[in-house]
């Protein structure tokens, strides 16, 4: 029905003799919703980093179905990997604190709007033009996220949950094929995580992108994902529609152990 | 568009303001030689520390080096200036001297812009350290006896002109794509990475771009004070314009600007006074670092778009 956009293939990571991510075979196929979830310390987000080229793979392919054809991932750096069109967020938030709101989403669009060297030294008309586009653009972003009335405050003056909302913006600014939330919903209450919910179904519908997530709140998984996949001690413990998981006697042994 | 035009002509103002100034008190000898002297080497130093809080301030990497690229830019002038005795001279060895150091700023910038804090501070000191021993054992720079009688190609005017092109070349700089980047770069270099930006080369280009103006600045006094010697640009040299940057505020141009003027006056004061200049200076220094540790102005900027619009929004409020 769909075609793939993301697969990874037999994906091991060791950290000196401990493997964290153990033969894991992943795809994401396109404007699909995937969850990734697991007790912690299960190597989601190591799996993440992988993925994103933060921390280099010790073996196995992952590999980007785009227009050109197959293009692999592996050795690439994160900003190579991020251009190709894989963006993220992070578990502990990592914005640009001291940057207004407004620059660190411009920030995330450096790739996609070009000024020379000496059309910025000299302001040139072009500059101007492309300065104007960008920040029409960022406008847009912060405007359909409602987040116009901070646009000029600085990132670390956001209440946590904005914080959160912003970081997802920064990442669609980038125009992601693939967009990776690692725990979203992290320290939220329960409002503000069904804010959440509606913020990620809009994003997958309005960008037509493929988005994964981490995340520990069960309701939001379970409403949001279409197809899910279960990690534990670094390796593949299932896969399946979020009916299926609740029911698998291995995942429900994983969560609540042997007597439940 | 407006209001950005309103802006550009205020700064255009207040720059030939500044120079008219100046000339005006030239012209009726109420500046003399030592004033002169001095208002010389607060323009360099503004073109220095501007240069250098680009690197420190703006793309977070602290440098120690920026002496050695002021010395490339120095012996350049003075060795080409010495057969090429014209204006023209002048600035081809200008652009000679801004050539080499990006050059050497490229080669010691790829491998130690790996390194961080501490690291990368001692790396740069280290840098500069190979430039000045080199000056002063080559024999076209005369070892360590340097140059003198280097013609005098640069009068206050065009130190204040080229401080004025520097300071508006270096905020065009900030305020763009590239300048984003490499606060980005300062402020998380993991989610810069994550965003496409490539931060190995934007801490690069922030150097590379600090190296050049540096040897612009060095240019200027040898031009101006036309002896230089390998001593002038050790690490005390590195230092003394990182106190103008650390002192004006770090990520601050107009506190850079603020801090070479007020350090440069502060200097002529206390010329009069001996030792005790030492121990005013580094009082004054020790007070600030106690009461404002992030200098004078910590990363405020004068903006003149952004006063229009306070001015406006006053405006309207009292209608």
């Amino acid at each position: 029905m769909s075609s793939p956009l993301l697969t990874a293939t037999q994906l091991v990571k060791n950290f000196g003799g401990l493997t964290a991510v153990a033969n894991v075979s992943v795809h994401f196929d396109q404007n699909e919703l995937i969850g990734l979830i697991g007790p912690n310390g299960a190597g989601k987000t190591t799996l993440f980093n992988l993925l994103t080229g933060v921390t280099p793979v010790s073996s196995g392919t992952i590999s980007l179905y785009t227009d050109h054809g197959v293009q692999t991932l592996n050795g690439k750096k994160p900003a190579q990997i991020a251009q190709a069109g894989l963006s993220r967020t992070f578990q502990n938030i990592r914005l640009f604190k001291a940057l207004s709101v407004r620059d660190n989403v411009r920030i995330a669009m450096t790739n996609h709007y070009h000024e020379s060297f000496y059309s910025c030294l000299l302001r040139t008309p072009h500059f101007y033009r492309t300065e104007a586009a960008m920040t029409a653009a960022t406008q847009k972003l912060l405007a359909l996220f409602d987040l116009t009335a901070v646009a000029d405050q600085p990132a670390k003056n956001l209440p946590y949950g904005v914080q959160r909302r912003l970081e997802i913006v920064r990442a669609l600014a980038t125009k992601p094929k693939l967009l990776f939330l690692d725990e979203p919903a992290a320290g939220m209450n329960p409002e503000e995580t069904a804010d959440l919910t509606r913020l990620i179904r809009q994003i997958q519908q309005d960008f037509h992108i493929t988005v994964v997530l981490i995340e520990h709140d069960m309701s939001l998984v379970m409403n949001v994902v279409e197809r899910l996949y279960v990690l534990e001690h670094g390796a593949l413990l299932a896969e399946g529609t979020p009916s299926e998981i609740q029911k698998n006697p291995a995942v429900i042994k994983a969560y609540l152990g042997d007597d439940a | 568009m407006k209001a950005r035009l309103r802006a550009n002509l205020t700064w255009l103002a207040l720059m030939v303001l500044g120079f008219v100034v100046i000339d005006s008190c030239e012209f009726t000898g109420l500046i003399n030689t030592f004033i002169e002297n001095m208002l010389v080497t607060i323009g360099i130093n503004v073109i220095l520390a501007t240069g250098l809080n680009l690197i420190i301030g703006f793309s977070g990497q602290f440098s120690l080096g920026h002496a050695g690229f002021m010395a490339i830019g120095a012996y350049a002038t003075g060795i080409i200036t010495q057969t090429m005795a014209t204006p023209a001279g002048f600035f081809i060895s200008m652009v000679v001297g801004m050539l080499i150091a990006i050059v050497a700023a490229l080669i010691v910038g790829i491998p130690t812009l790996r390194l961080r804090g501490d690291y990368l501070a001692i790396a740069t000191m280290g840098a500069a350290e190979i430039i000045r021993l080199l000056i002063n054992n080559l024999k076209i720079t005369n070892g360590a006896a340097g140059l003198f009688n280097i013609p005098a190609l640069a009068s206050w005017a065009t130190v204040y002109v080229l401080m004025c092109l520097t300071t508006i070349v270096t905020v065009n700089f900030i305020h763009s794509r590239s300048g984003r980047a490499i606060m980005a770069v300062r402020e998380d270099e993991i989610a810069a990475e994550a965003m496409g930006i490539n931060t190995t080369r934007w801490k690069l280009a922030a150097f590379v771009f600090g190296a050049a103006t540096a040897a612009i600045g060095g240019s200027l006094h040898a031009a101006y004070i036309q002896t230089i010697a390998p001593s002038d640009f050790n690490i005390m040299a590195s230092i003394a314009i990182l106190i103008v940057v650390v002192l004006g505020g770090v990520g601050s141009m107009t506190g850079t600007f603020v801090a070479a003027v007020g350090l440069g006056a502060l200097d002529t004061i206390l010329q009069n006074f001996g030792t005790l200049r030492m121990i005013i200076y580094s009082l004054a220094l020790i007070l600030i670092m106690i009461f404002k540790p992030s200098g004078l102005l910590g990363t405020w900027e004068l903006s003149f778009r952004r006063l229009n619009r306070h001015h406006l929004k006053e405006v309207t409020n009292h209608e």
